[in-house]
């Protein structure tokens, strides 16, 4: 949760933070979008899952990343973004979330950018397949504009139902 | 800077507890008639060590009671006592104080300051309750006579330096002289001795000398003055008034030592030469009083020192042969190694393909890589296993206990304390095996008189088993008691409306006993009898995965079994297919599997079909719409039916095909996810995919509400 804090200052532009934070910047269908660096443990490849019995769509089922049963959740299909298609370049965002490890998949991974507070404009309250709750704001560099993420409140959230608690 | 003491307090915390439980095994074993010296040293170190540390953290309460009891024990352990029953008994309740002040501190838990003080007094009433036998102390006719002075409440101290210059002993005549009369004298050794009458008491005369010299290498006496001679009894009355510990005088301190005890309790100073034996058991049985004369020292520099070297005695030669590390750096041994093996089971899928002759090099070596793996993986999970010992080891003092409350005679065996289970079970197999063995002792085994007139033995026997049987542990309590009493037990559930008949078979009637509210003791004690307990028995041991089962010979006696699978870790697994999808069915529940003949599937309308097995009709649970699969085959008759049992309910699960058996390491699927209806865990498969466990006991207990619909859809 400090996390979010700090990213949620860092949007709002306070002067102290002038060093930037980085974002990993994805696809999702056609729009582009950025989440927090530090959440991200690993990229990988989309391999065969193992669905899981009356989950919702999205949850494409769970697979084995070194001995860790992970849950596996298409984004594409959660905001109905483009079609979910599998091949080799399918990727998988490999998320750790206050220790709960989970993957993302997603069209394609980008690069890693660096956003100072000032390119950070506060998100419109329409426009995006995401609630403006989970978004942290517009990322802009040169010609392109990322949708910020906060990953952490969008993963917690009862509207993705992996975590039990907050679902309940 | 600040250094998280924290972690050190819980080190000392398990440590003592470890010493503890140590301390009372050996009690526990200790042949009164004849202690083994080596055992009652072990006591003694474990003693010592809690002491020792207790002081170090602050735990004051802590080292009073261990530094009696230390006291108590030093004296024991030199033969200048001789161990009784009494002692034992003492020295186990001091050992449940200990335990007591230790939760105390640790987890905030109430103490009994009373039962504290109570186990002080018992454990000094006991340091000289027996006249020592070594000492060559007075006889109690004698002290009349050496009564020291009190009346004038003048001391008479003897006091001898070691070599030091002129120039000090100038000084401290003249410090010393100030105290009181003073007199010096050189004696044989060409020391100086000051002789010294004053209304001071040794620490005063310590804190001057120690000004200049090292005050171990100081001698003083205190010498008596025969002219005041005073009654025993008012001795005893004022060291009463000054200690609150009236009874606590040793003999021998009559002679020289009740001014030093009224004043500041330390038997350390007096010359090592005249009272070389009686100073020895003098110290330990003054040592309390420091304890609780704290007040009075006001040379703390002293008091360290002369602490410091009694602790330098005990050599705590013992080495440790186990390190302690958390259990989740093992869980993530096991899981790494786990990882390694599917990793060497891929390998090894893909090497098949490969032509052994021209290859053969690679082939043996990934083969020796397969051993050395499965090696590996053994000894990885033997680090969680620990021995039933740490189970066992409790209850021997429960059963003298509660065999001593309730009048009875047991011998208590333990068989199997070596057989190793999974930790995680042994810590939750404590408490139902505690309930089992009160059970059997209270409700077991007789009273000494009805055995003999049953022409048993007067002492009853329980024995604790433990033992290997296929991949469970099997774990039986066994009295040789009356036995489970089958018409008060089917009368009883008459009486609580249970369904029963006088014609059910033994087992399904000691079945009954599991029922909650279910007790056919005559007379609730505390120990047992009100009913709870056997339910809680049952059910703890049904969420290991394990088993209860009972036999009962009136007369003969009552053996409890219970069967455990070996860890919690690793299950039996049957996989199954249906439709693309592979799940595993654990072992336990799988009673056969079976292709049914048409005519033996019924349907039930609006409830799914039944299945005749044997006389008995099914519930079928086609599990692809369970799970909401799209499967090969949609006719029992076509597939597979696996009767599946649980509780006692049976039901047959439609799967489209047997893939095969095979263990498997369970895996967590609510660390990373959340709890999925009908699914226990999940697994990895040789060639690193995921497979789910199916909850079977879930599976059953919803087999009744079965309809089109799926059953989890909520």
């Amino acid at each position: 949760m400090t996390q979010a804090t700090n990213t949620n200052n860092a949007v709002m532009g306070s002067d102290r933070d002038t060093t930037g934070q980085e974002f990993l910047a994805f696809t999702l269908g056609k729009e582009e979008y950025g989440i927090d660096i530090l959440k991200v443990q690993e990229i990988r490849g989309y391999e065969a899952v193992t669905r899981i019995a009356n989950s919702p769509e999205f949850i494409k089922g769970v697979v084995n990343l070194r001995g860790i049963i992970v849950p596996i959740v298409d984004m594409r299909i959660k905001f109905n973004l483009g079609e979910p298609t599998y091949d080799q370049f399918t990727v998988v965002i490999i998320l750790n979330i206050g220790g709960r490890i989970m993957g993302m998949v997603v069209d394609s991974v980008s690069d890693v950018i660096t956003l100072l507070p000032q390119q950070v404009k506060h998100a419109p309250e329409m426009g995006s397949a995401l609630n403006t709750d989970y978004l942290i704001g517009l990322g802009t560099l040169d010609e392109r504009m990322l949708i910020l993420i906060d990953i952490d409140k969008l993963m917690s959230s009862a509207d993705m139902g992996l975590i039990e608690k907050l679902a309940a | 800077m600040t250094i998280d003491m924290s972690q050190f307090f819980q080190v000392f915390f398990d440590e003592t507890e470890e010493l503890l439980a140590e301390m009372e095994k050996l009690l526990l074993a200790i042949d009164v008639a004849a202690p083994d010296s080596e055992d009652l040293n072990a006591i003694f170190r474990a003693a010592h060590s809690i002491k020792g540390g207790a002081s170090t953290f602050g735990l004051n309460d802590l080292a009073e009671v261990t530094h009696v009891l230390e006291s108590l024990l030093d004296r024991i352990r030199k033969g200048e006592m001789a161990l009784t029953a009494e002692h034992v008994e003492a020295f186990l309740i001091a050992k449940d104080i200990l335990k007591m002040q230790l939760d105390g501190h640790r987890l905030n838990t109430h103490v009994d300051q009373d039962a504290v003080a109570d186990v002080q007094m018992m454990l000094l009433s006991l340091s000289q309750g027996v006249v020592p036998a070594m000492t060559d102390v007075p006889q109690p006719e004698v002290r009349k006579v050496d009564v020291p002075s009190l009346a004038t409440a003048a001391h008479f101290f003897k006091i001898e330096f070691p070599d030091i210059p002129e120039k000090d002993i100038k000084t401290l005549s003249e410090e010393l002289s100030l105290l009181g009369n003073l007199s010096k004298s050189i004696n044989e050794n060409k020391r100086v001795v000051f002789k010294l009458a004053t209304n001071g008491v040794v620490d005063d005369i310590i804190a001057i000398c120690s000004f200049v010299m090292n005050s171990e290498e100081l001698k003083i006496t205190e010498e008596t003055l025969p002219s005041s001679v005073k009654s025993t009894t008012k001795t005893q009355k004022e060291i009463e008034q000054d200690q609150g510990y009236g009874f606590f005088q040793p003999p021998q301190t009559f002679q020289n030592g009740a001014n030093y005890e009224e004043h500041d309790g330390y038997g350390f100073f007096q010359p090592l030469d005249a009272f070389q034996t009686a100073s020895e058991s003098q110290a330990t049985s003054n040592a309390p009083i420091q304890s609780s004369t704290q007040e009075n020292v006001d040379t703390p520099a002293v008091e360290k020192k002369t602490l410091s070297k009694r602790d330098d005695k005990p050599s705590s030669n013992q080495e440790s042969s186990s390190i302690r590390v958390g259990i989740e750096k093992v869980d993530q041994l096991i899981n790494l190694v786990g990882e390694l093996v599917i990793t060497q089971a891929m390998i090894e899928q893909r090497t098949d393909s490969l032509d052994p002759m021209q290859h053969e090099r690679l082939l043996n070596s990934v083969s020796q890589l397969t051993r050395n793996t499965r090696d590996l993986q053994e000894a990885v999970m033997s680090i969680r296993m620990m021995p039933m010992d740490y189970v066992f080891s409790r209850f021997p003092r429960m059963v003298r206990d509660l065999a001593n409350k309730l009048g009875k005679k047991v011998d208590f065996v333990t068989h199997g304390a070596a057989t190793e289970l999974d930790k995680g079970l042994i810590e939750r197999i404590v408490d139902p095996l505690t309930h089992l063995v009160r059970n059997s002792i209270d409700h077991g085994i007789e009273t000494p008189a009805v055995r003999v007139a049953a022409g048993k033995s007067e002492a009853g026997k329980l024995s604790l088993s433990a033992g290997h049987q296929g991949g469970n542990i099997i774990i039986e309590v066994t009295d040789d008691g009356g036995g489970l009493n089958r018409e008060r037990i089917l009368s009883k559930a008459k009486q609580q409306g249970m369904s029963v008949s006088d014609t059910m078979p033994d087992p399904d009637v000691w079945q009954l006993i599991f029922a909650p509210g279910f007790s056919t003791a005559e007379t609730v004690t505390d120990v047992s009898g009100r009913g709870v307990g056997m339910d809680v028995v049952k059910r703890n041991i049904s969420m290991m995965g394990g088993v209860v089962d009972i036999r009962s010979g009136k007369g003969f006696g009552t053996t409890i079994s219970i069967s455990l699978p070996l860890t919690l870790a690793i299950l039996d697994g049957m996989s199954i297919r249906v439709g693309e999808e592979v799940y595993i069915l654990p072992l336990g529940y799988v009673v056969e599997s079976l292709q049914p003949a048409a005519n033996d599937v019924k349907e039930i309308s609006g409830q799914g079909q039944v299945v005749k097995v044997r006389g008995d009709y099914l519930p079928v649970i086609p599990l692809y719409q369970i799970f909401d699969i799209q499967p090969i085959h949609t006719k029992p008759t076509e597939g597979i039916l696996v009767i599946l049992e649980s509780d006692g309910r049976k039901a047959a699960l439609f799967v489209d095909d047997l893939v095969g058996q095979q263990q498997v390491v369970v895996k967590n699927l609510e660390s990373n996810y959340k709890k999925v209806m009908g699914i226990s865990g999940a697994t990895i498969l040789g060639d690193g995919g995921v497979s789910l466990i199916v909850d079977v006991a879930a599976l059953l207990r919803s087999s009744r509400q079965i309809t089109d619909d799926s059953i989890f859809s909520s």
